[in-house]
């Protein structure tokens, strides 16, 4: 079942006397136009409400959650409020999903739906930021759910213990504003992308092979993953014989991360016209065409 | 024909960067892949003059053929 903040709505939630309150509460709290952790806490405790509640009327406020405060020059507060109200899917909370729910999760995007059908197991310890010499033989999506809680308490996550596909990717994907794919098949991915296109959802696809990934942000109906994969006779790439380091995942999962940043903020510029490959052995990066 | 190869990736691993090569006509990818001693099930992206193509795809005298391995791991 998703957790209870994952399907809250927002302050309109929060009765009205007790939102005047907060909001003065707030306005005496602040200090510049910053709102410690601990005023927060003080006000979810009065008041019986949630932190991403706190944190949308702090920013409705036009102050900033402190825990944010690195955030600023590069994030507005409006930015950092339509973060808080953003939906991402990460597909796979291994190599890759591990560090974007990471990043995703610092950044202050406010719901997370996270899914991966596997356990840990010993030989995911040298690069997948999310396991632990204790949660071995535990679920990975569990994990990620105990991690985002402990670094940030406004995200709404919601963990799927199964495997996404033609049978349960409408359910699983609805109303996502971004899915990432950190997953570690090649027919996963195939019928990930057909689901996301279908979905009209942007799809920010990362793939690794040892020194080696890619990386691409795929709009509704371009069939990048078909043409990366149209040669493939395999379900597994290059990584069945180099495996993965400890780095890569954290290179391409960051690069997938910054692509949903944008996504979200309709900000920069995507890789949405191209297919960035990273070869980290000779430190070279190229950008090739999708079409 | 003259035939420009890019490799990328593991693929140039023990063999090169980029190099002219001289092949026969009728030459096709998939013979430029095999020549290489490249597993077919190992590769992923190839691209000709920048466009997608598969391993039948036949060349022609002076493209540019970029091999990257298939990548799949997360």
């Amino acid at each position: 079942m998703p957790c209870r903040s994952f399907l809250w709505s927002g302050v309109a939630d929060v009765k009205n006397p007790d939102l005047e309150q907060i909001q003065v509460f707030l306005a005496d709290h602040a200090q510049d136009d910053l709102v410690s952790w601990a005023h927060e806490q003080q006000v979810m405790e009065q008041f019986g409400v949630t932190c991403s509640e706190v944190d949308e009327l702090i920013m409705q406020s036009g102050f900033l959650p402190a825990r944010y405060q690195r955030n600023r020059h590069m994030i507005s507060i409006s930015q950092q409020l339509q973060l808080l109200k953003s939906r991402v899917a990460v597909v796979g909370c291994g190599g890759l999903g591990g560090y974007v729910i990471e990043e995703l999760a610092r950044l202050g995007v406010g719901h997370l739906r996270v899914i991966d059908p596997d356990i840990f197991e010993e030989h995911n310890l040298n690069r997948q930021l999310l396991a632990t010499i204790d949660n071995l033989g535990t679920s990975k999506a569990a994990a990620a759910l105990k991690r985002v809680q402990d670094i940030n308490p406004a995200v709404g996550i919601d963990p799927r213990q199964v495997a996404v596909g033609f049978d349960n990717g409408i359910e699983l994907l609805t109303g996502m504003d971004v899915v990432v794919d950190a997953i570690d098949n090649i027919s996963g991915r195939l019928e990930l992308a057909q689901l996301c296109s279908q979905l009209a959802i942007p799809l920010v696809h990362g793939s690794i092979a040892g020194w080696f990934g890619q990386v691409s942000c795929i709009k509704p109906g371009q069939g990048t993953m078909q043409k990366l994969y149209a040669n493939r006779t395999a379900d597994k790439g290059i990584e069945s014989t180099f495996g993965n380091p400890s780095f890569t995942p954290a290179v391409v999962g960051s690069l997938q991360a910054a692509e949903v940043c944008k996504i979200l903020l309709i900000q920069g510029e995507l890789l949405d016209e191209g297919i960035l490959t990273v070869d980290l052995l000779q430190m070279q990066f190229d950008t090739i065409p999708v079409s | 024909m003259k035939i420009t190869v890019k490799l990328f990736a593991s693929f140039r691993i023990g063999r090169f960067d980029r190099e002219i090569r001289e092949y026969p006509q009728a030459t096709t990818v998939g013979d430029v892949v095999r020549d290489l001693q490249i597993p077919e099930a190992k590769v992923g992206i190839l691209l000709l003059n920048f466009v997608h193509v598969d391993l039948q795809r036949q060349l022609a005298d002076g493209d540019a053929l970029s091999i990257f391995p298939l990548v799949g791991g997360g």
